[in-house]
């Protein structure tokens, strides 16, 4: 067992795990943030894509106990049922989502692409960059264009891109 | 997973420390292989040495003609780095095609190398720009480090610091990817230089990165796609599997040298 402490959507968190939970069992099991979803399991689907330190990782393929200290922000900390995200607005705007069991994943490869690319991504780009993000009801196009809008409304300037 | 003790050193002798105590210790870098092995329990390492906070091994810096980079440096970073777009843009192109943005803000070039994954991307960059691995205790030429299927020169207890690639010639890389992934189906990584040609084909041979010594001839004597016609792999020394057979991989790898060839001609270089 190995305790440690992070940052989980502004919040302090000890706690005291095997060392062979895994990021994703973390915040669903132990913190019942059931937000982040499981789809595959190996690293494939993107569907637990959270933001470790400020970028899109995937917390099935992260060990808890290497997020010791670590910033973690999942989908419960991007908005609430109240005030949306701008990137959920836009799914929301664009039909973004079917059956939504990628949404969450989505929604974190969507901010963390904003972030790096700035608010006017050319839709190629989109498409590369959710080449970890899979999606099995909508065809990506919607999911496309509400990551183009979301990053627009976002207002990033392109100027960090590459920070 | 099996049980397993982790550790997080924080200096480099420690970590190494830890790899003499336990015998069936495993380094983790950025566990983007490592992690995925583990829970299908195809290794049941006793500990994991985590080298996330052993300072040292991170950042790109250029020492005259050669760019070294930490081991620990992502993927994502080596993508990103001005520095490493403008000395050697071929291997900045590279590290932003493994894998997916995410495996890219977590995968590391030491774990990637020390790995030797048939069809990791880093290896081809290793040996066709001429790079040095530098250890804990040595440097080694990247033709005297990749020894074979996820094998290497690496001593069980030694551990990689960083990679210094010389800067110099032109260079490109062409991957065909596996659509699932990403993975090389067949990746050809091609410099020329002074000299001469290097070709490093990865994702093909059944015993992992190697050299194409015919094609480094026959371009070196003529650097065209075309000087490649009439060329072939042997299909019998290559990754036969539910993806392609061996003769698809060598038909592919020649492909994907001739694609590099002809994508160093484009940019106006030799």
């Amino acid at each position: 067992m190995q305790t440690l402490t992070l940052t989980v959507n502004g919040a302090a968190v000890t706690l005291t795990l095997d060392e062979r939970t895994l990021l994703v069992e973390l915040l669903r099991d132990h913190l019942r943030l059931t937000g982040t979803h499981v789809g595959c399991d190996t690293s494939q689907c993107g569907a637990c894509t959270v933001h470790l330190d400020g970028v899109a990782v995937k917390a099935c393929a992260v060990l808890a106990v290497q997020a010791e200290g670590a910033e973690i922000l999942t989908i419960e900390g991007v908005g609430s049922t109240e005030h949306l995200h701008p990137m959920q607005a836009a799914f929301r705007e664009h039909h973004g989502l079917q059956c939504g069991f990628c949404t969450p994943g989505m929604i974190m490869a969507g901010i963390d692409i904003a972030s790096r690319h700035g608010p006017a991504p050319d839709e190629p780009t989109v498409r590369a960059e959710l080449e970890g993000n899979l999606c099995r009801c909508t065809g990506y196009h919607n999911i496309v264009l509400a990551i183009q809008a979301g990053a627009r409304a976002m207002g990033v300037p392109s100027s960090v891109a590459t920070a | 997973m099996f049980p397993f003790t982790y550790h997080r050193p924080v200096e480099l002798a420690s970590a190494h420390a830890l790899l003499v105590a336990n015998e069936d210790a495993k380094l983790l870098a950025g566990g983007q292989t490592l992690i995925a092995t583990l829970k299908q329990r195809l290794a049941s390492p006793s500990d994991l040495v985590d080298l996330a906070r052993v300072p040292g091994l991170t950042g790109m810096a250029r020492e005259g003609e050669a760019l070294t980079i930490g081991a620990m440096t992502r993927h994502a970073q080596v993508s990103a780095s001005p520095l490493v777009v403008e000395a050697l843009p071929a291997l900045a192109e590279l590290a932003g095609r493994i894998g997916d943005p995410a495996v890219r803000n977590r995968g590391t070039l030491g774990g990637s190398i020390a790995n030797n994954d048939p069809s990791a991307d880093y290896p081809a960059a290793c040996l066709g720009l001429g790079a040095a691995i530098v250890t804990d205790r040595r440097v080694m030429a990247a033709g005297d480090f990749f020894l074979g299927l996820f094998e290497t020169a690496l001593e069980p207890d030694e551990i990689i610091v960083s990679v210094r690639f010389p800067i110099g010639g032109w260079a490109a890389y062409a991957k065909f990817a596996n659509p699932a992934s990403r993975y090389a189906m067949a990746g050809a990584f091609v410099w020329k230089g002074e000299g001469g040609v290097r070709v490093a084909i990865t994702g093909a041979g059944q015993n992992g990165v190697f050299r194409w010594g015919a094609a480094e001839e026959a371009l070196a004597a003529d650097f065209r796609p075309a000087a490649l016609e009439g060329l072939a792999l042997d299909g019998d020394d290559m990754i036969a599997d539910i993806h392609g057979s061996g003769t698809y991989r060598a038909h592919l790898a020649g492909v994907m040298t001739r694609r590099a060839v002809a994508r160093i001609l484009e940019r106006g270089s030799p």
